[in-house]
Formats: structure tokens, C-alpha cells, sequence
């Protein structure tokens, strides 16, 4: 299944945020904001980009996907689920006990996810490894590795960068959802993080600047990125944290809350209730 | 007598695991030189991968290498590996169960010179606890290269403790061993020396020693520190008189901690840890720290001759 229709690759994206909105409502807790940030970009990954299959989640030729800011897993849970690797009705399961939707993405628990994470600074390092082996193995594999913007203050993802670049990992393609917002406020007020297309440019990346939240920029860029040889790629996706929910949007009082019955409701509403669920069936 | 330090035996056993097994790859960060990985990395250039100054980094790549089934060999300083990069370990190896094998050299006091900021006293206590972690600490050549092959086939994290020291050649080639199996060494009832790593060179020279003025002990060589063998120690528990066990290793969390946890639960003995009392190395020879530290086969002489 390769989708190339934009308005049909908004509706999935639309579909992925109403699952988000469902997962952390009946969790009662988690990460809407940066979830619904990163919501297109997943959707043209999973849809269209990635050489993936539902049916056989463990293919060693598959293509990879690093959810580096782990804490976004709703993005990853809804996606994997619209995409047929688990049931819809599942996400209404998310960080409840004995679920396999930890609250963190466990690669040994969900199909589709392929790396454990949570911890954040890390994911890139794996997805290098990945993509060392897959070069070994002339497996002919793409990974790919999603970071915050914020998830840069950490100094582990500088050390990857080195790696990526030392190897020549054009295997590699990373993107940056930068939303601009961190739990303490922006990340140039948090950290001083600021300049981010230069910073990897330096390090040796081919560095593509998007809007991430318009389906058309995103597959452009992806569609760009496999043809890039010798150096890796990381696309700087503009997004807006809470995209698709009104009363979310650029807030960062909703990086890591739940909404309630009200809010719900409200959102819902705005992402088209059950719409898009219809056309579907 | 031949002396050969941990270290070494790690770096020549890699390039023969290599040639029997094309999944093996090894990883270090700019110590390739000291943690002699740099013979597997001469070998097969293709297979190793330097990852610069940058522990974090190399633990979670040999995280990514490993799901794709290859089976990546992490070295750095054992300071380096169990501590800087303790979060990588447990996070994206130890939680996800990868089979990634962490081989850390220059632990403890025995780096000498460099001093306490490179001296590990707490990595055997800190990977003990991570679940899905074995944990080895080998205290010989033979012993050595049996663990850098035999890790191999387990499947999941390992860490291996090595060190810097060269110390005595204990066994012969072709001596068994098994994880999770300590090895006795000596039948004396008077008293069990438990003993890891470079300190079991030192039990043996203690126990021949004491042997002359008519006291017999045995020696545990305890080369996997988790799963501990548990039926060894309750055995020397029982059969012996007096539990001493002696490691180059803060007392706190290491191979004493865990054997005062086995025989409080199983067979309650009173235990005298001997190692590093919770404080940090200082630089100095190899030989003088571990006489000072009462880690040497002196210190553990003393604990049985009679007062």
C-alpha cells in the first residue's frame, strides 16, 4: 500500500491525531503535543515513504523507524494502528497495566515499533547502528530517526552526528520536529538552542528545511532525502506542537497532559469526529 | 610463572571469535590501543568501528547494530562504560534485552598511575542490577578467552570486567568452564577465600602460603558475578570454617555484597568482605594500591592465621 494522494495522506494524518486525542484521554495521561507535532510527518512515512509491512512487522528487509522522543508514543501507536500492525480499539489501552502500549515504546511488546526508547539522545546512535549493519549486510534498508527539537540539548546527539557523518550514512535520514517547545518554554529559552540548520549542516548532513505539518513539503523532502548519496540527511521539519487541536496549538501546557471530558469532545470535534472513520469503511 | 594481563587475552581472543563468527563486530571510542581492540580492528577494518571520544554514543550504536542480528563487542575504560554511559546500557540495551557484549577494561584499583578518575570501583554493582544483564569478571588468560567466545552464545547483555594488571596464568588451555559455575580451587576446610578477577591470583598464593603453616582453604573463583552460583557459596558456607571474599571492587554492591545476599536468604554466615571500603583509588604501582587497599594475597593470609 502506497499512498500518493495528498488530500488521502492529510486524512490519515487527521486519523493518527484523532488516535492520539483517544489514547492519552483513556490513558489519562501522556504527550499530545509533540505527538500531534509529528502527526503528517508518520503518516507519509508509514503511507507512503517506508518499505514496511503489517504482516510481517519482523522482515529483515524493512525499512527502520527510531521514535527518538519516545515520549511520543501516541504518534507511533496511532500510526502503527491505522496502518493495520494492531487494532484501533487497542489505543484505548495506552499505559494501562498489562497493555503492551507501555507508556514509553517497547520494541519487544508492540509490532511495528523497532526500537525501545524514552530515554532522549539516544535514538540516533541506534539508528546509525542500524544503518552501519544494514550497509554491512548490503541489506539495502533506510532508517529513519525522529528527534525533538528540544531532544538536541542533549549531548549524545552531537556524538551520533559525528557517526553518521564519519560513515557516510546516506541510509540515514533523520528529522527534526521542531515545534520550537520544550517543557520549560522555548528551546531557545531553555537551552540556547538556536541555529539548527547550521549545527548539522557543519557536521556534515545534507540539511532540508520543511514545513512539517504540510504533506506535500514532507513527501517532496522524503522523496529527495533517498536520493541524497554519500551523506546523511536530516529534514528540519517547522511544526506547530498541538497541531490540529485549537486550544493546543503552541501551548506548552499540553506537552504532557491529558485531555478531559470536555476537551475531548472539543477535540474530536475539531479533527472531524468520526468522519474520516466512515469514509473509510 | 607467566603473567598476562585481561586485557590482552580480550584483544587476541576477539580476532579468533572473529574469524569463526562474520556476525561479530566490535566497537570502542578512541581506546582501541589500551582495550586492544585494535588487533580485531587491523583484521577486519570493515567490522570495527571507532566511534571516538564518546561513550553514549557507542553503547546505543551497538544497541542499533544488534537488531539487525550482528553481535557487537562495546569497549572502553570499565569507568567509561559501566558509568558514563550507565543510562545507554540500561535503557537501550539491558530494557530492550539486545545482544550486546560489553567488554570493559581497566577496572579497579590495578590501573595504577592513572589514579582514582580512571580507577572503576562500582561497575560490578551497578550492572548487577540492571535486569537481563550477565555479568562476568574473568581472573585469567585461559579463563578470559573462554569468556570472549563463550558470551557469544548467550543471547542478550553482557558485561565483562577486565583488567589493565597482568597478573599469574591460573589455568591451563582446555580447562571447563561455565557461566553462572564458579570454580574451587582446593579442598581445605579451614576457611573459602571468594574471590573475582585479579584478587584470585592472589587467594591462590594465600591459600599455598597458609597451606605451609597447616592451614588449608579453598578458593572460590567467582568469574560470573551474575547469576551467582549460589549453590557454590552455601556449599563453602557449610563446609568450611570462615567466608572471606575479596574483590577489586568497592564492598559496597560488588561480588561481597552479593555473596552476603545469597547466604543471608540461604544459609546465614557471618562474611567479611574484603575490597575497596568505600572510598576512591589513588594513583600509584598497581601492586602497592592493592597492597594498601588489603587487597593482596598478605591482606588475605591474615584473615586466617591464627591471632
Amino acid at each position: 500500500m502506497k499512498i500518493t494522494d495528498i488530500i488521502a495522506l492529510e486524512n490519515i494524518a487527521n486519523d493518527i491525531r484523532k488516535g492520539i486525542i483517544r489514547a492519552v484521554y483513556h490513558a489519562k495521561s501522556g504527550h499530545p503535543g509533540g505527538s500531534l507535532s509529528c502527526a503528517d510527518i508518520l503518516a507519509v512515512l508509514y503511507f507512503n515513504i517506508m518499505n514496511i509491512d503489517p504482516k510481517d512487522p519482523e522482515s529483515k528487509a524493512r525499512d527502520r523507524f527510531v521514535l527518538s522522543k519516545g515520549h511520543c508514543s501516541p504518534a507511533i501507536y496511532a500510526t502503527l494502528a491505522r496502518r493495520g500492525f494492531f487494532a484501533e480499539s487497542d489505543l484505548d489501552t495506552f499505559r494501562k497495566i498489562d497493555s503492551p502500549l507501555q507508556g514509553h515504546p517497547d520494541m519487544n511488546k508492540v509490532p511495528g515499533i523497532d526500537m525501545t526508547t524514552g530515554s532522549l539522545g539516544q535514538g540516533l546512535s541506534v539508528a546509525n547502528g542500524m544503518a552501519l549493519a544494514s550497509k554491512l549486510d548490503r541489506a539495502g534498508c533506510r532508517v529513519y530517526c525522529l528527534m525533538g527539537d528540544g531532544e538536541l540539548d542533549e549531548g549524545e546527539v552531537w556524538e551520533a552526528c559525528l557517526t553518521a557523518s564519519k560513515y557516510n550514512l546516506d541510509n540515514l535520514c533523520v528529522i527534526v520536529d521542531n515545534n520550537n517547545l520544550q517543557i520549560d518554554g522555548t528551546i531557545e529559552e531553555v537551552a540556547g538552542m538556536k541555529h539548527i540548520y547550521d549545527k548539522f549542516h557543519a557536521f556534515g548532513f545534507e540539511v532540508i528545511t520543511i514545513n512539517g505539518n504540510d504533506v506535500h513539503d514532507i513527501l517532496n523532502a522524503f522523496t529527495l532525502a533517498k536520493n541524497i548519496k554519500g551523506r546523511p540527511t536530516v529534514i528540519l521539519a517547522k511544526t506547530m506542537k498541538g497541531k490540529g487541536v485549537s486550544f493546543m496549538e503552541n501551548q506548552v501546557s499540553w506537552h504532557g497532559k491529558a485531555p478531559n471530558d470536555e476537551e475531548y469532545e472539543q477535540a474530536m470535534k475539531e479533527l472531524g469526529g468520526d468522519r474520516h472513520e466512515e469514509n473509510r469503511n | 610463572m607467566k603473567k598476562i594481563a585481561t586485557r590482552q587475552s580480550y584483544g587476541e581472543a576477539l580476532v579468533s571469535l572473529g574469524k569463526e563468527n562474520d556476525q561479530v563486530v566490535v566497537l570502542d571510542a578512541d581506546l582501541s590501543g589500551a582495550t586492544k581492540t585494535n588487533f580485531f580492528a587491523k583484521e577486519f577494518p570493515k567490522r570495527f568501528f571507532n566511534v571516538g571520544i564518546a561513550e553514549q554514543n557507542l553503547m546505543a550504536t551497538a544497541a542499533g547494530l544488534s537488531t539487525f542480528g550482528k553481535i557487537p563487542y562495546a569497549s572502553t575504560f570499565a569507568v567509561f562504560a559501566a558509568g558514563r554511559a550507565y543510562d545507554q546500557i540500561r535503557t537501550s540495551i539491558c530494557y530492550p534485552n539486545l545482544n550486546v557484549k560489553i567488554c570493559a577494561t581497566h577496572a579497579g584499583i590495578t590501573v595504577g598511575e592513572d589514579g582514582a578518575t580512571h580507577q572503576m570501583l562500582e561497575d560490578l554493582s551497578l550492572m548487577r542490577t540492571l535486569p537481563n544483564m550477565t555479568v562476568l569478571s574473568t581472573s585469567d588468560d585461559t579463563q578470559t578467552r573462554w569468556a570472549v567466545k563463550e558470551i557469544a552464545k548467550i543471547q542478550g547483555p553482557v558485561y565483562l570486567r577486565l583488567c589493565r594488571l597482568a597478573t599469574p596464568v591460573i589455568y591451563d588451555e582446555g580447562e571447563k568452564f561455565e557461566i553462572g559455575k564458579a570454580v574451587q580451587i582446593g579442598e581445605g576446610t579451614d576457611g573459602t577465600v571468594i574471590a573475582t578477577g585479579v584478587t584470585v591470583a592472589e587467594a591462590i598464593q594465600a591459600k599455598e602460603e597458609l597451606a605451609k603453616e597447616g592451614i588449608q582453604i579453598r578458593v572460590l573463583d567467582m568469574h560470573t558475578i551474575k547469576p551467582i552460583d549460589r549453590e557454590a557459596i552455601v556449599k563453602a558456607a557449610k563446609e568450611t570454617k570462615k567466608i572471606v571474599t575479596v574483590e577489586d571492587h568497592n564492598i559496597i554492591g560488588g561480588l561481597g555484597s552479593a555473596v552476603c545476599e545469597v547466604l543471608a536468604e540461604e544459609y546465614p554466615t557471618k562474611v567479611t568482605r574484603m575490597g575497596i571500603h568505600d572510598c576512591f583509588g589513588k594513583s600509584g604501582p598497581a601492586e602497592a594500591l592493592m597492597k594498601e587497599f588489603g587487597i593482596d594475597q598478605t591482606a588475605i593470609k591474615q584473615q586466617f592465621e591464627k591471632a
